[in-house]
C-alpha cells in the first residue's frame, strides 16, 4: 500500500495492526468509537470485542498482555475515570505484552458530558503517554507506542482528540512487524501480584522508569525540533502543533510527541535559545506548569483559552491580539438546529408521558439524553454513565414521601449494563423507592449503534448469549418488574403513574429497537398525514418533538400540523395523542 | 512559490450524507496529488443537528479545520445551514449550494421563521455563487440519493481538477450498485 487517507482513528486500528495486537478491547464512547470498529472490519487477526464499561475493557486487555500478547485497549476521557482503578496498579505491575491504552478527549465538549483533559491521569497513574498531530503519526506512535511498552516495562496510554480521531490526512502504512514472541503462561507473582509488600518495591521501579523514559525521549524522533527563524519559540503537541505552525510559520518549534514524562533536557535546550517562548496546547496547560516548574517563563494560558478547544483563530487571537475575522453576518437570528431524537425513535413517548406525569427525572448518558430538550423537556439531573439509579436512589433519601413519588430514573439497556446495574443493586439492597425506567432500544445508539451483552450479538456481529434483563433484575431483588412497548402511549403512561405510587423499587423496561437499528428490526410502515379537515390547530403533536411533524402557519384559518412523509416511519405516536382524530394512515404504494 | 491552500467548508443536516461527500471530494484531492485534510464531528450533530465538514488542500497542509474567515468556497446541503455558515468564507468566496430547506425544530414548531429569500441574500453578498435545484437533477438521473453527487458535480466546475479524477474518487469511494447514477448525477450537476 503506498499512500492513503485516513481518519485518526482508522489511523489508529492500522497502528495497532502493524504492532501485532492481539487482543482489543473497548466500551465505545464519541471520538474513540471508530478504533475498534475498524479494528473489527479490517483486521480479523486481531480478537476485538466491546466490553460492558471501560474497567472491564482495560481488564481484559490486562490479561492479554499478562499472557505476553500485545493488547490494545480505547475509550473516550471520562471513560479513563471509569478505568482508573485497574490504569493506577496496572501501572505499578506494568507488562508483558505491550499494552496500549487509546484514550480520545473531547475539547469543546462536542459529545461529552465534561471536558477533562487525560494527560493528568497519565501523569497521576505515572504512565508515560504519546500524542499524535495526525492520521500518519496517530498510526506510527500507536507502533511505538507498543515498542516502548515492552521496553520499558509499562502501560503506555496514546492521547487523541475530537480533531485528531475524526479528521483524516495521509497515511503511510507499513507492513505489520513479524517475529513476536507467542504468548505464554509464566508466573511472576513479585510483579503481578500487587500485594503491599510486592507493590512497595514496584513504586521504586515507576519512580526510576519515568526518570528514565525523559531521558530517552529527549533523543527520540517524536520529540523534534524545527528551526524557525527569528527569536520566538513554540512547545506544543497534538493538534495544537498544527494550529501553531498555522498561526506563526516562522517560529522554531519544539514539537513533542511524548507528553508524559516531558522531556526536559530538551525543553531546557529549546528555551536557551529563544527570547519569547509559547505553549501552545489544547485545555490544561499541562506542559505549561511544567516548564514553568522548571524555572522558564512561558506564555501560554495568560494568553489561551483553557476551556473549549483550539482553532488557527482563536490561537491568532491570544498570540498575537489579531482579531477573530468574520466575513458577511446574516443580520437575523437564525433559528437554532439542535439534535434531536429520530422521527419514530421510542423514548420519545416515554418522556411525553414522562413530561406530563410531572415526574423528576435523573437521566444518564444516551440518546435519551435529548429527552432534556424542549418540548419533551424531561430531564433533571444527567451526571454520567450509569449515575441516573444512583441518583434517585440519593435524592428519594431527602425528600418528603409525597416527593419521593416523583422521581424515576432512565437509563438505556447499554448504559445499564455499564454501570448502571450496581446502581439497582445499591437500590433494592438499601430500600430505595424510586422507579427506574430501562430504555430498551437493543443497542447502543448515540454512539452509532453498537451491539453489547444484551443485544446476543458480539462487535464482530458474531450471535452470542443475551442477558435477559428481566430476570437480570429480578436476580438482584427487584420485585416489581414490567415490560411495555412504549409505542403504546396510554399503556406506558399508566404503568409508570402505577410503579411511581409503588413505595418499592420497580423498574420498567420499555422495549423497542432503536429507528436507525443495524439488524432490521424496524418494520417500516407507510407514514402519516394530517387530514386538514380535523386538525383544529390545538398544536398537541407538536408537543412530541417528532422532526416529521411541522407547523404550516399559513394553512387554514389557525394554521394546521403537517407530516413530512419523507421523514415520518409511521410510528402512529402522534395519532395517539391527536383528541381529534385528525392523523390518518397514507395508502400504501 | 508555494500553492496557497484551498479551503471548502460542507455545511448541511445530520443525515444528508456530508461525510460521504467529503470523503469523495478528499480522495479526488489526493489523488490529484495535493497534501488533503478534512475534519468534521460526530456524534450528537448526526441526529438532525447541524453538520460541517472542512476540507483542506494544497502542498501542505497544518490545521485540520478551515482558520475562521478563510474558507474559499462554501458548499452547502441545506439553505439555510448555507446562510448559518457564512461568516467563516473570506470576503472574495464563493457559495454553492442546494436550494433544498430542511425546516430546525423551532421553525416545526411555529416559534421561529425560516429566514426568507436566502438565495437572494447569499448572492448579494457573494456575487459569484450558485445555488442549484439539486434535487430535480438527482431526479432526473433516476435517484433521488443521488443528490450529492449532483452538487459535487456543480462544485467541481470551480476547481481545477481533471473530471477522469473525480470519476476513478467515485469508482474508490460510492458503493459498485449505485457508481453508473451516481456518474450520470455527477455529470448533471456539472452542467448545471
Ligand atoms: S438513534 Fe435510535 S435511540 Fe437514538 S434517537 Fe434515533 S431512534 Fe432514538
Ligand atoms: S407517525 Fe407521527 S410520531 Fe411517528 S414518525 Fe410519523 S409523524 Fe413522527
Amino acid at each position: 500500500m503506498d499512500k492513503t487517507i485516513l481518519s485518526g482513528n482508522e489511523a489508529f486500528a492500522r497502528g495497532a495492526f502493524e504492532a501485532g495486537v492481539k487482543v482489543a478491547s473497548a466500551y465505545p464512547g464519541t471520538p474513540s468509537t471508530e478504533i475498534l470498529e475498524n479494528i473489527a472490519h479490517h483486521y480479523p487477526s486481531i480478537d476485538s470485542s466491546w466490553a460492558p464499561n471501560e474497567k472491564v475493557s482495560l481488564e481484559v486487555a490486562i490479561g492479554a498482555s499478562f499472557g505476553g500478547a500485545r493488547a490494545l485497549c480505547t475509550m473516550k476521557h471520562v471513560g479513563v475515570n471509569v478505568a482508573a482503578d485497574p490504569l493506577f496498579t496496572l501501572s505499578y505491575t506494568g507488562v508483558r505484552g505491550g499494552l496500549v491504552l487509546i484514550v480520545a478527549d473531547d475539547p469543546e465538549l462536542h459529545s461529552s458530558q465534561n471536558e477533562q483533559d487525560s494527560r493528568h491521569y497519565a501523569r497521576f497513574a505515572k504512565v508515560p503517554m504519546f500524542e499524535p498531530s495526525d492520521s500518519e503519526e496517530a498510526r506510527a506512535f500507536t507502533r511505538l507506542a507498543f515498542e516502548a511498552s515492552e521496553q520499558f516495562d509499562t502501560p503506555v496510554m496514546v492521547r487523541s482528540t475530537t480533531r485528531i480521531s475524526h479528521s483524516k490526512s495521509i497515511v503511510y502504512p507499513q507492513a505489520p512487524v513479524e517475529g513476536l514472541p507467542a504468548p505464554s503462561l509464566a508466573r511472576d507473582p513479585a510483579k503481578l501480584v500487587m500485594l503491599p509488600g510486592n507493590a512497595r518495591k514496584r513504586h521504586y521501579f515507576v519512580e526510576e522508569r519515568l526518570a528514565k523514559m525523559a531521558e530517552w525521549s529527549c533523543a527520540q524522533a517524536f520529540n523534534r525540533i524545527e528551526k524557525g527563524k527569528g527569536d520566538v519559540g513554540v512547545i506544543t503537541a497534538g493538534v495544537a502543533y498544527q494550529y501553531a505552525k498555522e498561526v506563526l510559520p516562522e517560529a522554531h518549534v519544539l514539537k513533542i510527541g511524548l507528553v508524559h514524562p516531558l522531556p526536559k533536557q530538551l525543553i531546557r535546550d529549546f528555551a536557551a535559545r529563544c527570547k519569547t517562548l509559547y505553549v501552545i496546547e489544547e485545555l490544561d496547560p499541562f506542559i505549561e506548569e511544567q516548564v514553568r516548574a522548571m524555572g522558564i517563563a512561558v506564555h501560554g494560558k495568560d494568553q489561551l483559552p483553557i476551556c473549549g478547544e483550539l482553532t488557527p483563530g482563536r490561537v491568532a487571537a491570544g498570540l498575537l491580539k489579531k482579531e477573530i475575522p468574520q466575513g458577511h453576518t446574516p443580520s437575523e437570528t437564525l433559528p437554532q438546529r439542535p439534535p434531536n431524537m429520530c422521527p419514530g425513535c421510542p423514548h420519545r413517548g416515554v418522556f411525553y408521558q414522562l413530561n406530563r406525569l410531572k415526574a423528576y427525572v435523573t437521566g444518564d448518558i444516551g440518546c435519551y439524553t435529548l429527552g432534556f430538550m424542549p418540548p419533551l423537556s424531561a430531564m433533571d439531573t444527567c451526571v454520567c454513565m450509569g449515575a441516573s439509579i444512583g441518583n434517585a436512589t440519593g435524592i428519594s433519601k431527602v425528600l418528603p414521601p409525597e416527593d419521593q413519588k416523583k422521581v424515576v430514573a432512565v437509563i438505556g439497556d447499554s448504559t445499564f449494563l455499564h454501570t448502571g446495574i450496581n446502581g439497582l443493586i445499591d437500590m433494592v439492597y438499601n430500600g430505595s423507592t424510586a422507579t427506574v425506567i430501562i430504555l430498551d432500544n437493543s443497542t447502543t445508539g448515540m454512539t452509532g449503534r453498537q451491539d453489547h451483552p444484551g443485544t446476543g450479538y458480539s462487535l464482530k456481529g458474531d450471535p452470542s448469549y443475551q442477558v435477559d434483563l428481566e430476570a437480570l433484575c429480578r436476580s438482584v431483588g427487584v420485585k416489581h418488574v414490567y415490560t411495555i412497548d412504549p409505542y403504546g402511549l396510554e399503556e406506558t403512561r399508566e404503568l409508570i403513574k402505577r410503579e411511581m405510587e409503588r413505595p418499592e423499587t420497580s423498574v420498567i423496561i420499555t422495549r423497542r429497537a432503536c429507528m436507525l437499528h443495524k439488524r432490521d428490526l424496524i418494520q417500516r410502515k407507510p407514514p402519516l398525514f394530517v387530514d386538514a379537515d380535523k386538525c383544529t390547530a390545538c398544536k398537541a403533536c407538536l408537543k412530541l418533538g417528532c422532526p416529521a411533524i411541522k407547523w404550516n402557519p399559513s394553512a387554514g384559518t389557525k394554521g394546521q400540523a403537517e407530516i413530512d412523509k419523507l421523514i415520518c416511519v409511521g410510528c402512529e405516536v402522534c395519532m395517539q395523542v391527536c383528541k381529534f382524530g385528525a392523523f390518518g394512515v397514507c395508502d400504501e404504494n | 512559490m508555494k500553492t496557497k491552500v484551498q479551503n471548502i467548508l460542507l455545511v448541511g443536516v445530520g443525515g444528508q450524507g456530508i461525510l460521504l461527500a467529503s470523503e469523495v471530494l478528499s480522495e479526488v484531492l489526493m489523488l490529484s496529488g495535493h497534501d488533503v485534510k478534512k475534519a468534521e464531528v460526530h456524534g450528537m450533530a448526526q441526529r438532525g443537528g447541524s453538520v460541517v465538514s472542512h476540507v483542506r488542500y494544497g502542498e501542505k497542509v497544518y490545521s485540520p479545520i478551515i482558520p475562521e474567515g478563510e474558507a474559499d468556497i462554501l458548499f452547502g446541503f441545506e439553505l439555510l445551514e448555507s446562510y448559518r455558515y457564512l461568516p467563516l468564507l473570506k470576503k472574495e468566496g464563493q457559495v454553492v449550494a442546494s436550494d433544498l430547506q430542511i425546516v430546525p425544530p423551532g421553525v416545526a414548531l411555529g416559534k421561529e421563521s425560516y429566514p426568507e429569500d436566502i438565495p437572494a441574500k447569499i448572492k448579494a453578498a457573494f456575487p459569484r455563487s450558485r445555488i442549484v435545484n439539486a434535487m430535480a437533477l438527482a431526479q432526473q438521473a433516476g435517484n433521488m440519493r443521488t443528490v450529492n453527487t449532483v452538487l459535487l458535480g456543480a462544485l467541481s466546475n470551480l476547481m481545477d481538477i481533471p473530471e477522469g479524477a473525480w470519476n476513478q474518487a467515485m469508482h474508490n469511494r460510492v458503493p459498485a450498485k449505485f457508481l453508473e447514477e451516481n456518474l450520470k448525477a455527477f455529470a448533471l450537476g456539472r452542467q448545471a
